[in-house]
């Protein structure tokens, strides 16, 4: 139940709680830092880390377990769920006072203007980030890093559909012939699906929906989902949802393959952050760091198989590169604005 | 009642009554249990988002079809599950009860098998049997037949789908219900009959029937009111196929932007229904109790089935396939195979499932910790509080008996969703701030077990006559002492058996949960749910399994220890 706050709130209860030169100051980015061996030993002393994450659940906990390898005596707790899913669940738990969350990362921008103005994030700017990431890709405040870039391309089983067959765009997706074969994540779970829908819906209207709501749609909730709806063969064609589970389900050798939309493949950037609150604030950074150096970003792109910010990790073959994809233009402003009258206008269009 | 149950002498005064302040202190109790949470339903429902009264509200509730049509689907799904459930609960309880149907005691575990499965994850193991693609049996039946690929013979994204499903976990209530009324049915009113020159199906037309019907109409409603609140099963067969039911479209409230006020007015119509439903059951039946209580009669008297007895135990095993036999071996299947609805063979069976939920969810150990402190707490918690209010009750203990028996069965209007909302409503501001910790849980989850503890506890006290108790006292024994010495050694298997069945409760609990929990609070069951909603089939697969090994293992347990006798579900 997070109240929607003015800027002019935030500054009055930063003033209220004797904070008001700490407002002032964090309007510069603070300093960068690096690992120290303090920082690992007052880690090990709160010796847990909880990570909340809109990550394919399998790959989050990969990346706590190469954490903890690396600094043992500190457990990562995964507690995945959609993005959308996320941000609720954050929302409702501060408005109890609940501050169980210590870093989080999410498929959304649009939720980090809205936590940076809620005044709840605490600025950490790891050093790698500093030194290799550009700066579109963190906040000048210091108070958000994105750890991963997503696609929402369409997909579809091999086994059930032919390539020469296979869906070109999203336009061919209202052809009679997919009615009944097509399976959809939502945008009131799933952060990826919020801004694809977003994207999408400015790029061919609304009407597009309506349209596409009539072709029979399965509807699932999450965009880790439609990749294994696909894969068993539950639906010919994916509409939206995660690619690099594609991907990987594809290497793994299963029947699925991706394809880029001619219209453009819908863009998510994910955002982390450590929580102002965090009952670990020192396992909390600590975290965060490694999550974004070069070590934890190549496992992004060689296990995980989405794309990198930081600007030393290498691409692994057999995937489009990020340059040569036909993208959609990410709008996390306007995500914020419109994000209710989005999930609303769905559902009124596809019923739940 | 037939019987007039002896006075009970006025409490005689032995230093200090403490009577008094026992059921004060627990009217109290259960007064903040029950009416808290609905009284601040009550209040939120008739407020807007910024406090002030209104009616909007309702009107919203009633005027759009996004409220509309869930409601009305509900309405369409709990009618149909109790008919279904009935049809088939009413002759199977007679088959088992009443004639000489070979290995009914094997038909009466698997009920409980059933009974004992949790709706969500039955929901979920029938996706991987009868999605219309990807499901096992619809695989089976192209092959068989060669149809082609877009053919299928079962499509569980249906409101059919749903139905079906909901009927397999709720028919347990009837067939527990209508059994043990069969079971209790004196053979002499029979005999009376049969006497009186009244022909077999002559005797079951105007004695049998007439003396289980009360049973079967508490079933129906029972299974109505089931089918109506029902959370999961919903939630992950409906949105797939596109509507909403009224606990997922009052689910869906809480999302981000969260509108509790909506949510509150969305729960009352559910509740009112209950209440209205629960009146009609008790006028229809009114002072036609058949409740054949005490007196020593004969069994009842088998009909013999002559050569329909194997037809009649293959049938019972089909209905029963349904709930238990095919779903076990969907779960089984896909906790073992690569891809969850591949069918298993030995080159491709993995343990990768396994080890995943062992070593790698590191979301299970909190969610099992939390689950089995719960179990335990609520069961415990929750036995004791029925022990106290039906011993209070069946022997008229203190004056004002009468309101701690009604509060104890008030929660059953309760539907767990609305409970959770009003709880949630009531539990996120002072003075009592519990969201977040496991107490709201625990108070949700006793509130939602009181009544049928209650209601159990309140019969196993019925069959000990008062007699033996005043004799004990007679010979100089306190009220405490006798009921160590002769009440509680008596009602052991009653309590044991309430024990269980509220921990069973805890473990299928998931519509009030859903509302309730936090990240440090997450029940496997929620857990669960969370795996599903993100598609991870062979994880569900394992988790269940265990949940299922972990009920059983303590039904089994509990009913092995020497001297507890045969526990069996009643509800």
């Amino acid at each position: 139940m997070t109240k929607q706050l003015t800027k002019r709130d935030v500054l009055k209860g930063a003033g209220a709680l004797g904070l008001s030169a700490f407002a002032v100051r964090v309007a510069a980015a603070p300093a960068a830092e690096a690992v120290t061996p303090a920082l690992i030993e007052a880690a090990k002393k709160e010796g847990k880390v909880v990570f909340y994450t809109a990550m394919d659940l399998q790959f989050a906990e990969r990346l706590g377990k190469a954490f903890e390898a690396k600094f043992p005596g500190v457990d990562v707790r995964v507690e995945r769920s959609g993005a959308e899913r996320v941000f609720t669940r954050i929302g409702q738990e501060y408005s109890s006072n609940i501050h169980t969350v210590d870093v989080v990362n999410t498929a959304d921008q649009a939720h980090c203007i809205i936590w940076k103005r809620n005044g709840w994030l605490a600025p950490y700017v790891p050093e790698e980030v500093a030194k290799y990431y550009d700066k579109r890709y963190y906040d000048p405040e210091g108070l958000h890093v994105t750890t991963r870039i997503l696609i929402s391309p369409i997909a579809y089983n091999t086994n059930l559909v032919k390539k020469e067959d296979a869906p070109k765009s999203f336009m061919d997706l209202l052809d009679p012939k997919w009615k009944g074969k097509l399976v959809k994540a939502h945008p009131a779970y799933s952060g990826t699906i919020m801004n694809a829908t977003f994207e999408i819906a400015r790029e061919l209207g609304w009407d597009y929906f309506v349209k596409l709501a009539a072709q029979n749609v399965m509807q699932v909730q999450s965009a880790t989902d439609t990749p294994k709806r696909i894969s068993l063969g539950e639906r010919a064609v994916m509409v939206d949802g995660a690619g690099y589970l594609v991907i990987r389900y594809k290497e793994a050798g299963q029947p699925v393959d991706i394809i880029y939309p001619e219209e453009g493949t819908p863009l998510a950037t994910g955002p982390s952050a450590v929580f102002k609150a965090a009952p670990n604030p020192n396992a909390a950074r600590l975290f965060q760091n490694w999550m974004h150096s070069r070590e934890a970003q190549q496992m992004i792109v060689d296990s995980a198989r989405q794309y990198s910010p930081h600007g030393q990790t290498v691409e692994k073959l057999g995937v489009r590169k990020l340059a040569d994809i036909k993208l959609m233009k990410e709008d996390p402003e306007g995500v914020h604005a419109q994000a209710d009258a989005v999930k609303k206008r769905y559902a009124e269009i596809f019923k739940v | 009642m037939t019987i007039a149950v002896p006075a009970t002498p006025a409490p005689r005064k032995f230093g200090i009554d403490v009577s008094k302040p026992v059921l004060y202190g627990f009217a109290a109790v259960l007064c903040v249990l029950i009416v808290l949470p609905l009284s601040w339903l009550f209040l939120y429902s008739l407020t807007d988002a910024k406090g002030s009264l209104t009616l909007a509200n309702f009107y919203r509730l009633f005027s759009e079809s996004a409220f509309l049509e869930p409601l009305i689907t509900t309405f369409i799904i709990a009618t149909t599950s109790a008919i279904i459930c009935c049809a088939v609960a009413a002759p199977m309880g007679w088959l088992v009860a009443r004639t000489d149907l070979p290995f009914s005691g094997v038909i009466r575990a698997l009920v409980t098998a059933s009974f004992v499965t949790p709706p969500f994850l039955g929901a979920i193991a029938w996706e991987l049997l009868a999605a219309p693609n990807s499901g096992l049996l619809n695989k089976i039946f192209r092959s068989l037949t060669g149809a082609e690929q877009d053919v299928h013979l079962f499509n569980i994204y249906t409101m059919e789908g749903i139905i079906f499903v909901i009927s397999c976990y709720t028919f347990p209530y009837v067939f527990v219900l209508v059994a043990n009324s069969l079971d209790r049915t004196p053979g002499e009113l029979e005999d009376a009959s049969s006497i009186l020159g009244g022909g077999r199906w002559y005797t079951a037309r105007r004695v049998t029937i007439p003396l289980v019907l009360p049973a079967l109409l508490a079933g129906a409603l029972v299974a109505f009111l089931q089918a109506m609140t029902l959370f999961g099963s919903p939630a992950i067969l409906a949105l797939p196929a596109g509507f909403h039911t009224m606990t997922t479209k009052i689910w869906s409230l809480f999302q981000y932007p969260p509108k509790p006020e909506l949510a509150a007015a969305a729960s009352l119509p559910l509740l009112v229904l209950t209440v209205m439903l629960l009146r009609a059951e008790h006028m229809i039946l009114g002072r036609r109790g058949y409740s054949v209580v005490g007196g020593k009669y004969g069994a009842p008297r088998l009909i013999p089935l002559h050569r329909l007895r194997w037809v009649a135990f293959i049938v019972c095993l089909l209905v029963l396939m349904l709930p238990v036999f095919l779903p076990y071996a969907a779960l089984f299947n896909a906790a073992f195979s690569p891809v969850a609805t591949t069918f298993l063979t030995w080159q491709n069976a993995t343990l990768r499932n396994i080890e995943f939920v062992l070593f790698d969810l590191s979301a299970a150990s909190l969610a099992l910790k939390n689950t089995v402190i719960l179990g335990t707490a609520t069961a415990t918690i929750g036995t004791m509080i029925a022990v106290v209010i039906a011993y209070v009750t069946a022997r008229q203990a203190v004056t004002g008996w009468r309101v701690l028996g009604f509060l104890a069965t008030a929660p059953i209007a309760i539907p767990g969703i609305v409970l959770g909302v009003g709880l949630f409503l009531s539990y996120t501001r002072p003075p009592f701030v519990l969201y977040g910790t496991l107490w709201v849980l625990l108070i949700a989850f006793v509130t939602i077990a009181l009544p049928s503890a209650y209601q159990q506890l309140q019969a196993a006290f019925r069959t000990i006559h008062p007699e033996l108790e005043d004799a004990s006292r007679i010979l100089g024994a306190t009220r405490l002492k006798s009921l160590w010495q002769i009440t509680a050694p008596l009602l052991r298997t009653g309590v044991i058996a309430t024990w269980c069945f509220i921990f069973v409760g805890v473990m299928r609990e998931l519509s009030a949960a859903i509302i309730l929990f936090t990240s440090e609070t997450k029940v496997i069951s929620v857990l669960i749910y969370d795996l599903n909603e993100s598609g991870d089939l062979g994880a569900i697969s394992v988790i269940g399994i265990g949940m299922l090994i972990i009920t059983f293992s303590v039904v089994i347990a509990v009913n092995r220890i020497p001297g507890f006798g045969n526990v069996r579900f009643r509800t």
